[in-house]
């Protein structure tokens, strides 16, 4: 997940040995905080290119895609997460992601944000501070939630959301974070992990977890009523068209700033964030245009999109054309899983947070095993100091198994915490709308507000 | 007094209303209304979803003119909103019962004169 810059360093220290003048150790001091400062702005900028991936990236994603009377709904689910696991992060989040502790839980050193500041955390990033690492991940805990509200969209109510997605961080993705990125985590391959699974920037932890846990909530929570027999078309496509786009260039943030400093490892996931974009994007619109004979601009979004969860486990660990390969099968596998596969079991995954997140990162994070290498990430080294083999190019076919565990723990945790929270709500609250406010849309009859007021704007 | 309700292609707005004006007639309201004949709709595509669109966006002109300007403006509107395709649209007459100019009461073919 990260390269320790010690190039630079080296040189600086066998100069150092060669003169011991005072004046190298102050250039060296200055060197230090110069990359320093430059690993610090581009955190930080990754930081808001991710909180811009939520809001507005996939609220007008999500909103484009629903009816016109349950647009604001939509894109409040996703707004408020902004709010609410902030607050959530700030008080035990963060700790539990990231504190030391078991290797599936992390414990509670951090709870309240104790000690986190400007001191970087050498075990994470010994770069930037770690509140520039807390902050950046905070990041990835808001997306994560907001990507499940697709599959429940216009029929959850609010109340029940809002309990939902907080005892979902605390129990699915806290835990997921930390078996993978998290010290001493289960599948953490940098951190002494039991089984050593690679995800750069959250297959697993982001995409898996949030799609197969969107599964459960559309199969728990039942079909949108009149589905598939009503018309539910997308009401407004120019929104959704402008939220993946935003989501595209958000997504540098999420796949480049996992590198967790401006490095050359940083412009690789980068370069392969891009070219997995692409391919994904052609492969979805060809399949499609040989199925139905029309190439739509619905297609080529979701095709963007489905690359793009599939590229961020591999985006550190692979090179460009390897990205190719992995965003178009994503592009044609992301295609079959929202059209045939859907219909053929008939669930509601209304705007396919299933189809696209947890096929595309179930298929991302297994193909990480297969095309990672040690020649775009010498990483993890072995006790000589030399990089190890990483996956199935590398000659290390072990590490498509590790991937498959790693897939298989965050497939299971997702259905069982994702259930189990579902109970809990419906108990507590009811996890559905009334009947009648499903047929007069969620904005007036949850939030009291519409979106489109033409008859207003006239007189 | 006739109304006359004529539902056209609404690419052919301009066209026919230019005509209108051309021929002398200078008050009419246009609506966007939806609908179909004989015309098929068209198929459309989401995500594998399929939804067949009957109802199609066209336009509705409503006049009201005396009775010997009636077959003049049938045949400007006909002859401007013709493509010779199915969906062209259909002109519809009716009677007028009365007319009020709501300004200052005029009744009759003052009003809509």
């Amino acid at each position: 997940m990260m390269e320790k810059r010690k190039g630079a360093s080296l040189v600086f220290a066998v100069l150092m040995a060669a003169a011991p003048d005072p004046r190298w150790a102050q250039m060296q001091a200055a060197v230090n905080s110069a990359q320093s400062a430059g690993d610090n702005a581009w955190m930080l900028v990754s930081a808001a290119l991710v909180l811009m991936m939520t809001g507005p990236g996939l609220a007008l994603f999500y909103g484009g895609l629903v009816r016109s009377k349950n647009v604001l709904g939509t894109m409040m689910q996703s707004f408020v997460l902004m709010a609410v696991v902030t607050v959530l992060w700030a008080a035990v989040g963060y700790s539990l992601a990231f504190g030391g502790g078991t290797p599936f839980f992390g414990n509670l050193q951090y709870i309240f944000l104790h000690g986190v500041g400007a001191a970087p955390n050498p075990d994470y990033s010994p770069v930037i501070p770690q509140q520039t690492f807390m902050i950046y991940q905070l990041m990835f805990a808001i997306i994560t939630p907001a990507l499940i509200t697709g599959a429940f969209a216009e029929r959850m109510k609010f109340s029940a959301m809002l309990l939902f997605m907080t005892l979902w961080a605390l129990i699915v993705y806290f835990p997921m974070a930390h078996m993978v990125w998290g010290k001493g985590g289960l599948l953490n391959a940098f951190l002494g992990g039991k089984v050593p699974c690679l995800d750069f920037a959250g297959g697993t932890v982001v995409h898996v977890t949030s799609g197969v846990s969107a599964l459960v909530a559309a199969l728990y929570l039942g079909k949108r009523k009149g589905y598939p027999s009503e018309s539910m078309r997308p009401h407004n496509l120019v929104l959704s068209f402008i939220g993946a786009c935003m989501l595209w260039v958000g997504w540098f943030g999420f796949n480049a700033g996992s590198a967790l400093s401006a490095s050359s490892l940083a412009t690789s996931a980068f370069v392969a964030t891009q070219f997995g974009a692409a391919a994904a994007t052609l492969g979805w619109v060809l399949a499609e245009w040989l199925r139905t004979g029309k190439p739509s601009v619905l297609g080529a979004i979701s095709g963007a999109v489905a690359g793009l969860v599939a590229i961020t486990p591999a985006s550190g660990f692979v090179g460009p054309m390897p990205a190719l390969v992995i965003g178009f099968l994503a592009g044609i596998v992301c295609y079959f899983m929202v059209t045939t596969v859907k219909r053929t079991f008939r669930y509601d995954d209304s705007l396919d947070a299933f189809g696209v997140h947890g096929a595309g990162g179930t298929l991302g994070a297994l193909l990480t095993g297969v095309f990672a290498t040690s020649a775009v990430n010498g990483g993890l080294k072995d006790a000589a100091g030399s990089p190890v083999a990483l996956g199935l190019v590398d000659g290390h076919p072990m590490q498509v198994l590790y991937q498959f565990t790693g897939v298989a723990i965050a497939w299971l945790l997702a259905i069982c915490g994702t259930l189990a929270v579902l109970k809990i709500c419906d108990l507590a609250l009811g996890v559905r709308v009334e009947p009648e406010h499903e047929n007069i849309g969620l904005d007036v009859s949850l939030h009291g507000e519409e979106a489109y007021d033409f008859e207003g704007s006239a007189s | 007094m006739k109304k006359i309700e004529a539902i056209i292609q609404p690419f052919k707005l301009d066209e026919v209303k230019d005509a209108l004006l051309g021929s002398g007639i200078d008050g009419m309201t246009v609506t966007e209304v939806r609908g179909h004949g004989r015309q098929k709709g068209h198929k459309e595509v989401y995500r594998g979803l399929e939804y067949q669109v009957d109802l199609l966006p066209k336009v509705k002109i409503e006049m009201v003119v005396d009775d010997d300007r009636v077959e003049d403006v049938i045949r400007t509107v006909t002859r401007a909103a013709r493509t010779g395709k199915i969906g062209d649209g259909k002109v519809f007459v009716y009677e007028v019962a009365e007319a009020i100019r709501i300004r200052n009461e005029d009744r009759g073919e003052a009003a809509i004169g």
